[in-house]
């Protein structure tokens, strides 16, 4: 609970937690938690991350295809469900993260320098 | 690739995660049973994630359907009372909709069954309005247009006519008729059937003096007259007397070309020449075969139609008859031959009963819709019910959408099951409809098997009703605010207000609806009861007709007169005969003969249209007609004495613009069988009914068949007696077989025959009232469920009143006056409904108008009654309360 009282969280927008899950699970095969974790950590603690839409997420992305999933043991010998990417899932990374980068860049053309809504 | 994943896989992995994280947060140092519950608290509702699980996999929504039907199975078995009702209303809406549109289907949509019904069309005139001579079937050709379109066009492949034609088997004097098609040679192979048992006709069989040779059957024929043997093919067959092969047996599914009939037997067109009466392979005034062929591949309906266009001229020069009428024969040759789509074959069956049968669909529509409205009243009431239920599985993380889901499956289950029933009952349903349209003398044959437009129909009309009676109360009841659901004592939450305004709308609806629905029955009532009681100018009852054929006899055309009359005399001497007559043309029976006369002096382009009819001598006095003026037929006008006419009351008034017609002369046109000629009026009767009930009285002229140029050799005998049909049927018939072996004879009663004409008219008003009775019963179920629910609902405030000194009698009138809200309220709209509805049926009517008052007044003073009554209860049930106890509940 510590991280959430320090900073300023921002809730994930509708759609971006699919495209961070694909990113995260670049690094190799993932669990749930695991993902979860990463994704808060690689922000520096901005993005949350809620787990009860992450396995639906999980699950959606297994559906099509873009990840594929068997039970393991994790770290501390605990079982659990370890997620990967296939090739698929490769493809569609980069077209969603290529997406993203224009609507960022494109937002941002829009929005103007810092400051600038004053 | 992806599986099917299972929950309980999905939820151990939920579990792992928690457990990690557990773990983690033990390794950060929280004591074991912190370290859970904030795992399980950061994780969130572990039953929502669930639920978006299943939502998320296709497998699991058909699971999640199951469980609730599962799940809406046990919640109905538990109210049986509740389902019974429900199931049942359903079963008998959805059983009489289907019924009636599978009479829709079966008379309306189907296509014949024969290859490639789709390609078919019929060769018919543009106009039939200016054609002289017999029509005996709509859109028909004579036998020699047929002969020159046949040799003529090109436009078609396969081109084939038919006619139809009652055709005696009887071997004794008594005449056994059964239904006809007489066929061309080209026929079956243009239909592409493929015969039974034998062979079916080719071009082989249909030659001119041909004779009557060979025969091909029906199925149903084969197997009711010769339980389907082999060896009837080949055997002989006396058709109209004359030794006939049968050579064929027609499959099974081929009922002939015309909608609501079958028939027994086929013969060539050519062995037509070998009938008793007029050659009709020759006569080109008797309109009788109807003319199909085949689109040519890649031809389109138009194409065939163009080029069916020059060959008019040729067709009708070749084939005008010699003895046309001068008059017409312009006409005749400006006549111009089109092509229609014929794929779902010919029916008279179809014009006549099309609208009504629609229009009973539409009723019966509403009476569904009643039902349904009724079935949503109990929805919601039963949804408030259950409220807290509801707003409980809310509260823990069930999503909206699916509850409403849920209750919907308890909907559809409900439907579904209503609808099967109604399947059933529908079957039985339109079979007794179908049994009811047919007649003595004209049996109707409809196919009824179901087909995909039939269980598509119910199936839609399953989803319809679970979406209309299931829909709102299940959005209602899971859209409540929680905290005040939650909140309130009972089932009864400060939400009921609003629940409530839709209760009293559907009744409202109910009460409209079931007004129209009276309005309606009232007003077909209303018709047969005129139809019945119309003045028609003769009597009705105690009338045996016995229709007679003398071709067998070879009388010299000389005796015909004299045999005639003398029968008659045999007749009129039976004891217990009032009275005998002989005529043409019976009345109602739907023959009509008309041609154009004008008086003596006046010139011919003042000839007016007037109905004919042969008679013999004690025509009047057999059907009770009065004579007026002058005499009637008597045994002296011979075809040697001047020609001899009696009018109608409406010819006076019509042609002679009311003045007395006895002594003046009258000119009847030339027909094709007879010269143009003068007729002295003998004599002038009462105004009677012709063609049919529904007609105003027109001019008739009556002639003497003695002296008709035309020896017809038949004849139909009117008898008149005290006698009860069963003792005066054996008495007639013993004197035919006396005078004369040879006659030809059958037996049909007046009244019956009237009876018959009626039919539509019986079945509309019996149909419309059973509905109506239905939808008012309903409504007052309706009316009676909400009062109730209105009473229980404010208990507290009836107690209240009554502590306060309120009467028995003021609270019974408070609620009183609450239904009394509802139904004026219903019965307004209802009455708007009606007028704006009547114009569909105004020409269903007789002697009403659509808009009647009375009927209005009749239909609104019946519902508010039964409204009051059902509302009576409730307020008795109110008056009764015990204050001290209905205030103690709160």
């Amino acid at each position: 609970m510590s991280t959430r009282d320090d900073k300023e969280q921002i809730a994930l927008l509708q759609g971006t937690l699919d495209l961070l899950i694909l990113r995260t699970l670049v690094f190799g095969p993932e669990h749930g938690l695991g993902i979860a974790r990463a994704i808060q950590k690689q922000s520096e603690d901005v993005l949350l991350v809620d787990h009860g839409s992450l396995y639906p997420a999980l699950q959606r992305l297994e559906g099509r295809g873009w990840l594929k999933a068997k039970w393991g043991t994790s770290d501390n010998n605990r079982r659990a469900r370890f997620y990967e990417l296939t090739a698929a899932g490769k493809r569609q990374l980069t077209v969603e993260a290529g997406q993203w980068r224009r609507l960022v860049a494109a937002i941002g053309r829009v929005l103007g320098p810092e400051g600038a809504e004053g | 690739m992806f599986r099917q994943r299972r929950l309980s896989d999905f939820s151990a992995e939920i579990q792992s995660h928690i457990e990690m994280e557990t773990d983690r947060l033990r390794a950060q140092g929280m004591d074991a049973a912190q370290a859970r519950a904030t795992a399980l608290r950061e994780f969130g509702n572990r039953a929502v994630c669930e639920e978006r699980f299943f939502e998320s996999s296709p497998s699991a929504i058909l699971e999640t359907l199951l469980r609730d039907l599962r799940y809406a199975a046990r919640v109905l078995r538990k109210n049986p009372a509740f389902t019974l009702v429900a199931v049942l209303s359903l079963a008998l809406g959805i059983g009489a909709n289907t019924a009636i549109f599978q009479l829709v289907d079966a008379v309306r949509l189907r296509m014949l069954p024969v290859k490639d019904p789709q390609e078919l069309v019929q060769v018919r005139l543009t106009s039939m309005q200016k054609v002289r001579g017999s029509r005996l079937k709509s859109d028909a050709l004579t036998a020699p247009i047929w002969d020159e379109i046949r040799d003529r066009q090109q436009a078609l492949s396969g081109i084939f006519a038919w006619g139809s034609m009652r055709v005696d088997i009887g071997s004794s004097g008594e005449t056994r008729e059964i239904e006809g098609m007489v066929v061309s040679g080209g026929f079956f192979p243009s239909l592409g059937i493929q015969p039974a048992a034998g062979r079916l006709f080719t071009d082989s069989d249909d030659r001119p003096g041909c004779g009557l040779n060979t025969a091909v059957i029906s199925y149903a024929f084969w197997q009711r007259e010769f339980g389907g043997q082999a060896s009837a093919i080949g055997g002989k067959l006396a058709v109209n007397r004359i030794p006939t092969e049968i050579v064929g047996v027609t499959p099974r599914e081929f009922f002939g070309m015309e909608v609501g009939r079958s028939f027994d037997i086929a013969l060539p067109i050519c062995s037509m020449a070998a009938f008793p009466g007029r050659n009709l392979t020759k006569a080109g005034t008797v309109w009788w075969l109807t003319v199909m062929g085949r689109l040519k591949a890649g031809w389109n309906l138009q194409r065939t139609a163009a080029s069916l266009q020059p060959l008019s001229a040729a067709v009708f020069a070749a084939s005008l008859p010699v003895n046309y009428p001068a008059v017409s024969v312009s006409d005749y040759l400006q006549l111009r031959l089109m092509a229609e789509p014929a794929g779902t074959g010919m029916s008279d069956l179809r014009d006549e009963y099309t609208k009504p049968l629609w229009l009973l669909l539409g009723i019966a529509g509403v009476v569904l819709l009643i039902a349904c409205a009724n079935l949503a009243n109990l929805m919601l009431a039963r949804a408030s019910a259950r409220g807290r239920e509801i707003a409980v599985r809310l509260a823990i993380g069930a999503s909206r959408r699916r509850l409403v889901r849920q209750l919907m499956a308890e909907s559809l289950l409900i439907s579904a099951t209503g609808a099967l029933l109604g399947l059933v009952a529908a079957q039985a349903l339109s079979r007794l409809l179908v049994s009811l349209l047919g007649t003595q003398g004209n049996p109707v044959f409809v196919n009824l098997d179901r087909d995909w437009r039939v269980l598509a129909f119910t199936a839609a009309l399953a989803l319809l009703t679970a979406i209309l009676f299931g829909l709102a109360p299940a959005m209602r009841s899971t859209g409540a605010d929680l905290g005040d659901v939650l909140k309130s004592a009972g089932p009864r939450g400060s939400t009921e207000r609003t629940r409530f305004g839709i209760r009293r709308l559907l009744v409202v609806a109910q009460i409209a609806l079931s007004l129209m629905l009276v309005v309606g029955a009232l007003l077909f009532s209303g018709t047969l009861n005129n139809l019945m009681t119309v003045e028609t100018g003769f009597r009705q009852t105690g009338i045996l007709v016995a229709y007679t054929g003398f071709s067998g006899m070879h009388l010299p055309e000389g005796r015909v007169a004299s045999f005639r009359q003398e029968l008659l005399e045999r007749l009129s001497a039976i004891p217990g005969v009032d009275a005998a007559g002989d005529t043409d043309t019976v009345p109602l029976s739907g023959l009509s003969t008309s041609n154009r006369v004008w008086l003596d002096g006046a010139s011919i382009s003042q000839a007016r249209d007037c109905l004919r009819t042969h008679i013999g001598t004690g025509y009047f006095e057999a059907l009770g007609t009065p004579l007026l003026a002058g005499r009637a037929i008597e045994p002296r006008d011979t075809a040697a004495s001047p020609k001899v006419a009696v009018v109608n009351e409406a010819f006076a008034r019509v042609v002679l613009g009311g003045q007395n017609p006895v002594g003046r002369k009258l000119w009847v046109e030339a027909t094709p069988f007879e010269p143009s000629a003068a007729y002295d009026i003998v004599g002038m009767v009462r105004n009677t009914k012709y063609e049919e009930l529904r007609e105003q009285f027109a001019p008739i002229v009556f002639h003497a068949e003695s002296q008709n140029p035309v020896a017809a050799l038949s004849d139909a005998y009117l008898i008149r007696s005290r006698l009860p049909m069963n003792t005066l049927i054996p008495a007639v018939r013993g004197v035919f077989q006396d005078v004369e072996p040879a006659i030809r004879f059958r037996f049909r009663i007046f009244q019956d025959g009237i009876r018959d004409s009626l039919m539509q008219e019986r079945l509309m008003a019996s149909l419309s009232a059973a509905f109506g009775i239905l939808a008012g019963i309903l409504a007052a179920i309706g009316l009676y469920g909400v009062m109730s629910y209105l009473v229980a609902r404010r208990r507290n405030e009836i107690g209240i009143r009554m502590a306060l000194g309120a009467s028995r009698r003021e609270i019974v009138i408070m609620v009183l006056r609450e239904s009394g809200l509802l139904l004026g309220v219903g019965l307004l709209a209802g009455t708007a409904l009606s007028l704006i509805s009547a114009k569909a049926i105004a020409t269903l009517l007789f002697g009403l108008k659509p808009t009647d008052a009375g009927t209005l007044l009749t239909a609104a003073g019946m519902l508010a009654l039964v409204a009051l009554a059902a509302s009576y209860l409730p307020a008795r049930r109110a008056a009764n309360l015990d204050p001290t106890v209905a205030l103690r509940e709160e």
